[in-house]
């Protein structure tokens, strides 16, 4: 089996997913052409059918997110024998429409691909230190995590 | 023993406070830090653990019963909303 590729990158500039799926296909090289499957998922910033948002600060605990990042990744990238994995997230100020995230797996088959990149995006909702404050007609808000994702799950597993 | 001390999120907004430097006991855990913060009053009472504030210590997460050692970082925030 050929060596297993891992982008993970934070940063506060804008994530183009093609640009970026991209950027792994050619890191991957001539493994590539043992891919049968790639799997991504886009996160983006989303506005209520109610309510006028203008903006979306994103803070994170510089280091702690680079490194749970990287630590969920790489996790997925070794259960599901992928080939390929790659984690972009944005950090600072975000505006409606932004991608906030965008994973993109490459595996042998679907079933891999598909697992993986839905793995890695539960774990950040729970185990990669982001807080999303959303600004708009309703002032400024704190936005609190959704029932059962309140808490850190890699330990559980 | 010293540990820095770095608040986030809404809790940071809270309290007024982006870090500091805490003096604990030699053995001291991170529920005794909680404790000595909550301690402090008014907003302060927002740090306790199980009513919001995650913690970690060194940049991984952790439980209340963890141990500290002098030097370390524990990180105090309200739960993730990352992704």
């Amino acid at each position: 089996m050929s060596a297993q590729i891992a982008i993970v990158e934070l940063g506060k500039e804008a994530i183009v997913p093609e640009r970026a799926a991209a950027a792994l296909t050619a890191k991957l090289g001539e493994a590539a052409k043992y891919a049968g499957a790639a799997a991504s998922f886009t996160g983006t910033v989303r506005t209520a059918a109610d309510e006028e948002l203008t903006g979306m600060l994103l803070e994170h605990y510089p280091g702690m997110a680079e490194k749970q990042l990287r630590k969920i990744a790489l996790r997925e990238l070794d259960a599901y024998s992928l080939f390929g994995v790659g984690l972009w997230h944005r950090y600072g100020m975000l505006r409606p429409r932004d991608v906030i995230v965008y994973v993109h797996t490459v595996a042998p088959g679907r079933q891999a691909a598909f697992a993986a990149c839905a793995a890695i995006v539960d774990y950040l909702k729970t185990d990669a230190p982001f807080w999303k404050k959303e600004t708009g007609s309703f002032g400024e808000r704190w936005v609190a995590p959704r029932a059962g994702e309140d808490r850190p799950r890699a330990a559980k597993r | 023993m010293k540990v820095q001390v770095l608040y986030f999120a809404a809790l940071r907004e809270q309290l007024g406070v982006e870090c500091e430097e805490v003096e604990l006991a030699e053995s001291a855990t991170a529920a005794d830090l909680l404790k000595l913060l909550a301690e402090r009053g008014n907003a302060w009472t927002a740090i306790q653990d199980g009513v919001g504030t995650r913690l970690a210590i060194n940049q991984e997460f952790a439980e209340p019963e963890a141990s500290l050692s002098d030097g370390d970082e524990v990180g105090l925030f309200p739960p993730v909303t990352g992704g």
